[in-house]
């Protein structure tokens, strides 16, 4: 029996999706059986972030209104084995699916995966209560701004007041050069104000923008995300692994001149 | 940024934690500005039984406390300005 996993944040644009999509990818490098589920129904955007939207035929609507059988409307990304997606319908709304269908959707996934991680629309309407239905656990993705840290609070108080025991933060696009020089909160500051353990803190790196370009998620390879996406998967399997130093390297010259 | 401003202005990082402080003991107390105006209305009908005060320039808000308590907590309080006219004895 596996796990459900909810990825949310309150506001949009922190990198909800991103983080689903390469937390996906690096829980099957390390070869679990995962499953992804696209919650955002009418604004889909998991599948493009993977590289599987040529590959849609049924989608969760789908499989709700019985149109399709759960098996029939998951893709088997074919790049890792063990990763699947259940897309969002794009022409539908999210009135489609209730909490408890998408619940009902989450234990049967959970019985075939070892993890289905929902990646929840922004907002707190029903998107989101639909993504947090069966969730076990719940991550929250934010940046180190004022309005991203406020809306994580209000998502942290819905999912205490849903009775979710376990949830984590990642502080995701912390810029060291920023932080260090008093112009961005650190991902320590966000632990103080938020009040909820971290499981991962992701560095503002521009592979990830050349990652979504075409479609292939980065985790485990050897960009600074990369390496910080893989060690999130690490953390959520219960392991223990060391924060990384997410200063940039300076190159000879830049130190010699002092340049970032 | 100027010289003399980097000795006395707070890094931006630090104007912004304390931002998001202020603003989450209000957002999570749950307190709707409707409710804190009712809070100011009967603050302001309790105290005009025992002295005159200026209810335009009555200020309430809820903030964190600087942790002065016995446990040195700090945790949300409620804060009051509250303008006296008039605190001659009546009658």
């Amino acid at each position: 029996m596996g796990e459900v996993i909810v990825i949310t944040s309150g506001k949009g644009g922190v990198g909800k999706t991103t983080t689903t999509a390469n937390i996906g990818t690096g829980l099957a490098k390390l070869g679990k059986k995962v499953v992804l589920v696209d919650t955002d129904i009418g604004l889909r955007n998991l599948d493009v972030v993977l590289g599987l939207e040529n590959r849609i035929v049924y989608n969760v609507v789908d499989v709700v209104e019985g149109n399709c059988k759960l098996k029939q409307a998951l893709i088997k990304d074919k790049r890792y084995e063990g990763l699947c997606l259940l897309p969002a319908a794009q022409t539908r709304d999210k009135s489609a699916v209730t909490p408890e269908q998408m619940a009902e959707v989450a234990k049967e996934l959970k019985e075939e995966f070892d993890y289905v991680i929902m990646d929840s629309p922004a907002g707190i309407e029903q998107g989101f209560k639909n993504a947090i239905a069966g969730a076990d656990r719940g991550i929250i993705v934010t940046t180190p701004e004022v309005s991203a840290v406020r809306d994580a609070d209000r998502i942290i108080g819905l999912l205490e007041a849903n009775e979710m025991q376990d949830v984590r933060l990642v502080v995701n696009r912390l810029r060291t050069d920023m932080v260090e020089r008093g112009d961005m909160m650190s991902a320590e500051d966000v632990v103080e104000v938020l009040g909820i353990k971290l499981i991962g803190v992701v560095p503002d790196d521009e592979q990830i923008v050349v990652a979504t370009n075409n479609g292939e998620p980065l985790a485990g390879d050897e960009s600074l995300a990369g390496q910080a996406y893989i060690n999130i998967c690490h953390r959520i399997m219960g392991e223990e692994v060391p924060y990384l130093d997410l200063r940039k390297k300076k190159g000879f010259f830049a130190k010699l001149f002092g340049k970032n | 940024m100027s010289f003399g401003d980097f000795f006395k202005r707070k890094s931006s990082g630090e104007t912004a934690k304390d931002r998001l402080k202020l603003v989450l003991v209000s957002d999570r107390s749950a307190c709707s500005p409707e409710i804190m105006e009712r809070i100011k209305n009967d603050i302001i009908e309790v105290l005009s039984k025992y002295v005159e005060i200026d209810s335009e320039g009555l200020d309430i808000k809820i903030t964190q406390s600087e942790g002065e308590g016995p446990e040195d907590k700090s945790g949300p309080a409620l804060f009051a300005n509250i303008p006296i006219r008039n605190i001659r004895q009546r009658n």
